[in-house]
């Protein structure tokens, strides 16, 4: 069987992970880390051999390419359900597979540098193999119960991430509020699945027919969606905007995003592998893993998925115009990027001339995987770029940094080709991405396809005042001379260099519509000219607006715009207290209202009925005891009047 | 006579051959190496045993007094196994100075029983099944006063063999009863003249005593705990799961077989019995601070527990019960290992308290009796949640309301049990002592028992082919 190995990319990073979690503490540092990259390195290079091996395949007879199943087993059968563990390769999966390997990789060798000498190094490469190996399970799940059990791995070894360092209480907090705001979208998720699986009987996605099952796989149910259907048409709509919901929570989506920001609590590199390329994309993915469903039977719903990430591209977009916390700032954006995804997923339409899926109704589709690809390098860049100005100045805050271009030249142009990729300059990656995006939300409504250009526009400045903040700008002297600012070391800014290697080139040398796509036939990207012109025109003039506001030592402009303007900047920097608002409705309404007399019904009531149960069983114990006299003549008293006892029952009962 | 109809009942054989090889080489044997060569040879004749008991083909012998099916065959190697943990566990026991020179004795009193467990297993008349009996248990008082010259050894001998005796004659007469309304002691024979007359009925419940009294059930239990509490440790463990498992193999395929005409009498006598087991057996353990008492309560629950299955005629019941009884062999045999360990190193003592912070000094052994207890407790993923699981199930099938009731019931007590199953993990690890006991350094027999006990309570809850492969071949 082809792609018999794939194992070993889930395999490897697991044992790693039990190695390390057992063992970990009686190692050295080095050693550790050697264990958990090794692994990694060995899994990237599987999946980019995977990835070759796929790609450069034969396509089929309807011309695409064959959905692989090498390896599916029943793990538990139940009569007409069956949960299915196995192991799915299909464009969008091997695509993810790429990306998650690429950046977890630099990710490792990154943390090299970066958390050199910190308590727990183990502990954190431990985790951080953990991480990828449900990552990498959640892409290649062949069903949606499979996704669901490593996207909840995916949560907890998030929340182990964010609460590295939890001597701090900010990171124990943050840490515990991605977890609880998490599991209660997925709650959601959870309960769109069991729907789906009741009324579709089966758990496997939508496929097309081009599959190949491996040796000894179990074949899937195939989805009786007609059931689903007959039992009326809110079926299959429910159950998949349930499971956005959960989605919706992962990717951080208004107004669940509240857990992202705090998330920055985590060690900056554990931000850039898992806040910003891989786990908060997965509400993506999963929309495009059941983008088959989606567009045949919920067409209609689809403007939720549009409403909702315009409304939180646009939000997201505000708040980090504002932000003075770099880390905060890259959060923000990554929210509102992650939007863009989103949007581009609910403005596909359906397809021309009877056929569900069209590449060309459904260019968001593409694009929005293209966008996945292309920001996943960009961002993880700009994150560990941060990482290393932190490391550097000891600090997140904007105030003490300016003027870093001088003493850390690598990062500082990194740096910058990651922020003119995330603007959509051409040729970065970021640039033709966001420019398919742009043309599908034209396709769908002009409206959308301005405000998302207009979001692009404000991308373009908070990246540019984030960019003048840290390298130009007001230098903070007294500091810088009381510590001077150093290059990182090499194992933190070859990654870097890596990343930006691939963001420079991946948008124009490969053709991304050839490998992913709607429908999955051999896709032509081309450019729309009037929308790159103008797009890159409105990005060109945000970022000559930020230079000019934030490049000089002083900074008028920007004083005068916050003095005019003092509340919006107050309501921006406070993230339009949206935190506020949950703590309103949590604490005084559900808190008050609900929790308080459901915790006086728990204490007095329940509590009291089983003080009660117990002290009588003790009781009853008690009083029991002298039967266990150990007279033997007794024993035998009771035997026989048990006995007797007993047949007469029988005899009287029956 | 057709003598190669012994061909047939080749376990036996080969356990009585190993009989007399232990017994030769107790008396040939001499010298300083005599206790690791006699040891490993009743070892060695154990797994030889095992491996005959998984060869031996389904057959009948002697016009129908000895039966052996498949169930039979998988029961007989269950309890080899189980006896072979003993074996191994009671190492640490048999060194002591004052049981060293009774070694051999231990083993061939330990062998003669599980011969007489598997006559009572593949038995096809009741006579035959009665010799069985007796051949296990009279042994098995020897066993319990092997501790002699300790006062407790022998008062539990003595109320054991007492006890057993009484309940004995009260079988017997029940198995008279029997014989006097068909006219026959063949199982394929009664099953067809049996009918619902008073004297049958009487005769259910009194044949019913006899082997409630081994498997003790309440009321036929009350000897349980004392017999358990003075019995040598080692004899405790084998007491609790291996022959209390053939007496419910035995009670059940009796009764399936036998009964099976007057299903309706007996499965009442089964909810009356399950039911007052499970109760009371958990009241008396809530209130105990003295461990093997204390597993001889929980042995008794326990039973009702396997019990439970006979209530579900068909099928799975059988399946169920032997997986139960595997996986209770496993989990209990841990649980008496590590007292056993505890009892030798640490001054005989056995009672609860002196577990306090027993994790401080000895996380290993705690960590392993903590896996054990919550198997029996039935926490999910260890095997125990499973086999009371299918054992629920089993029952369940039965379909009628009364069965449900008492589901409910054994599913309330499940809650009891696991609070006081927990209190030993509790004293273990939370409770502070400032005197908890020394630090063990366990020998190597003790590692293997605990080994293979741990092993098998991770990998039958693991894999659940362990279950299907049982179920495939009691059908």
């Amino acid at each position: 069987m082809e792609y018999s190995y794939v194992f070993l990319i889930l395999l490897l990073p697991f044992l790693s992970f039990i190695v390390l979690g057992l063992a970990g503490m009686k190692m050295p540092h080095k050693t550790a880390g050697l264990i958990g990259t090794l692994s990694l390195g060995i899994v990237t290079a599987l999946s980019y051999y995977t990835a070759f091996c796929y790609f450069t395949a034969e396509r089929g007879v309807d011309g695409t390419f064959a959905t692989m199943v090498p390896y599916n087993f029943t793990w538990l059968p139940l009569g007409v359900l069956n949960f299915d563990l196995g192991i799915m390769l299909d464009p969008i999966s091997v695509m993810m597979l790429i990306v998650i390997s690429t950046v977890s990789l630099m990710v490792h060798i990154y943390s090299f540098g970066y958390m050199h000498g910190e308590k727990g190094f183990q502990r954190y490469y431990a985790y951080l193999s953990l991480f990828t190996m449900s990552m990498l399970g959640l892409v290649v799940a062949t069903n949606i119960f499979q996704m669901y059990l490593f996207w909840e791995l995916v949560g907890v070894s998030s929340y182990l991430l964010i609460g590295f360092y939890y001597p701090l209480h900010a990171a124990v907090a943050a840490s515990k509020k991605a977890f609880i705001v998490t599991r209660f979208a997925d709650m959601f998720f959870l309960i769109g699945i069991l729907i789906f699986g009741f009324y579709t009987g089966s758990f496997s996605f939508s496929f097309a027919g081009n599959v190949v099952m491996g040796d000894g796989a179990t074949p899937f149910i195939p989805v009786d969606v007609v059931r689903a259907v007959a039992a009326g048409g809110f079926i299959i709509p429910t159950a998949l905007v349930l499971m956005f919901i959960g989605g919706a929570g992962k990717s951080a989506m208004f107004p669940l995003h509240i857990w992202l920001p705090d998330a920055m609590e985590g060690p900056t590199p554990v931000s850039a592998l898992i806040h910003a390329a891989t786990m908060v994309v997965a509400g993506v993915f999963q929309i495009a893993r059941l983008f088959p469903l989606w567009i045949e039977y919920a067409p209609g719903q689809m403007s939720i998925v549009v409403y909702v990430g315009v409304f939180t591209a646009f939000y997201a977009a505000a708040v980090a115009c504002a932000q003075s916390d770099i880390k905060r700032v890259l959060a923000f954006s990554t929210i509102s990027q992650i939007a863009f995804m989103m949007v581009a997923l609910g403005v596909c339409l359906p397809g021309h001339d009877g056929a569900v899926l069209d590449n060309h109704a459904q260019l968001g589709y593409m694009a929005s995987m293209f966008h996945l690809f292309t920001h996943a390098m960009f961002k993880a860049c700009l994150f560990l770029g941060a990482g290393c100005i932190i490391h550097a100045v000891h600090s997140n805050e904007m105030s003490t940094m300016g003027g870093l271009r001088k003493y850390m030249p690598i990062t500082h142009i990194t740096f910058l080709i990651s922020c003119i990729a995330i603007s959509g300059i051409p040729p970065f990656s970021g640039f033709f991405s966001k420019d398919e995006i742009i043309t599908a939300c034209f396709a769908y409504s002009p409206v959308v396809g301005w405000i998302m250009t207009a979001i692009a526009a404000m991308t373009a400045f908070y990246m540019f005042r984030l960019y003048y903040g840290i390298f130009w700008g007001t230098e903070n002297k007294e500091l810088h001379e009381h510590h001077t600012p150093h290059e990182a070391p090499l194992t933190m800014t070859i990654p870097l260099i890596i990343l930006s290697v691939i963001t420079l080139t991946c948008g124009w040398i490969v053709n991304f519509g050839s490998f992913v796509s709607a429908s999955g036939l051999d896709y032509e990207i081309h450019l729309d000219k009037q929308i790159a012109i103008t797009s890159t025109v409105i990005a060109l003039i945000s970022i000559a607006l930020a230079t000019y506001i934030y490049k000089g030592e002083k900074q008028p402009i920007a004083d005068i715009l916050y003095k005019r303007f003092p509340k919006l900047h107050r309501a921006a920097y406070k993230r339009f207290y949206m935190d506020e608002v949950w703590m309103f409705i949590t604490h005084k309404v559900i808190f008050r209202l609900v929790s308080t007399p459901i915790a006086w019904f728990d204490r007095h009531v329940v509590d009291g009925t089983f003080d009660f149960i117990a002290w009588g069983s003790n009781a009853a114990g008690e009083t029991i005891r002298p039967w266990q006299s150990g007279d033997v003549r007794q024993y035998a008293v009771w035997f026989l009047t048990g006995t007797v006892a007993l047949t007469l029952v029988l005899l009287c009962l029956l | 006579m057709d003598y190669s109809q012994f061909f047939s009942m080749i376990p036996e054989a080969t356990l009585m051959v190993a009989l007399v090889i232990v017994f030769l080489a107790d008396l040939i044997l001499k010298g300083e190496n005599k206790h690791s060569a006699l040891s490993l040879l009743t070892g060695v004749l154990l797994v030889s045993q095992l491996a005959v008991c998984f060869m031996q083909t389904p057959a009948e012998a002697f016009s129908g007094l000895y039966v052996s099916t498949a169930a039979t065959n998988i029961m007989k190697a269950i309890l080899t196994g189980g006896s072979l943990i003993v074996v191994i566990m009671a190492q640490s026991w048999l060194q002591r100075a004052d049981v060293a020179d009774k070694e051999g004795e231990f083993y061939e009193l330990l062998i003669s029983t599980l011969l007489g467990m598997y006559m009572m297993m593949s038995s096809g008349h009741f006579l035959m099944f009665f010799l069985g009996l007796e051949m296990a248990s009279v042994p098995m008082a020897c066993m319990v006063a092997l501790d002699k010259c300790r006062k407790e050894s022998a008062e539990a001998a003595a109320k054991f063999i007492i006890t057993a005796t009484f309940s004995s004659g009260v079988m017997l007469y029940g198995i008279s009863f029997i014989y006097a309304m068909t006219g026959t002691l063949y199982f394929d024979d009664v099953v067809n003249y049996i009918d619902a007359t008073p004297m049958t009925i009487m005769g259910l419940v009194f044949f019913f005593s006899g082997l409630g009294f081994k498997i003790s059930l309440v009321p036929f239990h009350f000897w349980t705990a004392d017999t358990y509490q003075g019995a040598p440790t080692a004899v405790t463990g084998y007491m609790s799961v291996v022959s209390k498992g053939a007496a419910a193999f035995t009670l059940m395929a009796i009764l399936m077989k036998v009964f099976a005409p007057i299903a309706e009498y007996y499965e009442y006598l089964l909810y009356i019995v399950i039911v007052l087991s499970i109760t009371v057996a958990n009241l008396f353990a809530l209130r105990q601070n003295e461990l093997k008492r204390f597993m001889a309560f929980s042995s008794i629950s326990q039973a009702g527990y396997i019990m439970l299955a006979a209530v579900g005629s068909n099928g799975m019941a059988l399946s169920s019960l032997i997986y139960y009884v595997l996986v209770y062999v496993v989990a209990n045999m841990a649980v008496f290992t590590v007292i056993n360990v505890v009892e030798t190193r640490g001054k005989g003592n056995t009672r609860m308290s002196c577990y306090d912070g027993f994790y401080q000094t000895n996380p290993k052994l705690s960590f392993l009796m903590t896996l054990a207890l919550f198997s029996l407790a039935g926490i999910p993923p260890f095997a125990g949640m499973f086999s009371k699981f299918f054992v629920f199930m089993a029952a369940a099938q039965n379909g009628s309301f009364l069965a449900y009731f008492v589901l409910f019931i054994a599913l309330i007590n499940t809650v009891a049990s696991l609070y006081y199953y927990l209190l030993i993990v509790k004293a273990m690890y939370i409770k502070s002592n400032d005197n908890p006991l020394p630090e063990f350094r366990s020998d190597c027999n003790t590692k293997l028992a605990l080994g293979l006990c741990t092993a098998g309570i991770v990998a039958f809850g693991v894999c659940s082919c362990v279950y299907d492969w049982i179920a495939a071949a009691c059908i």
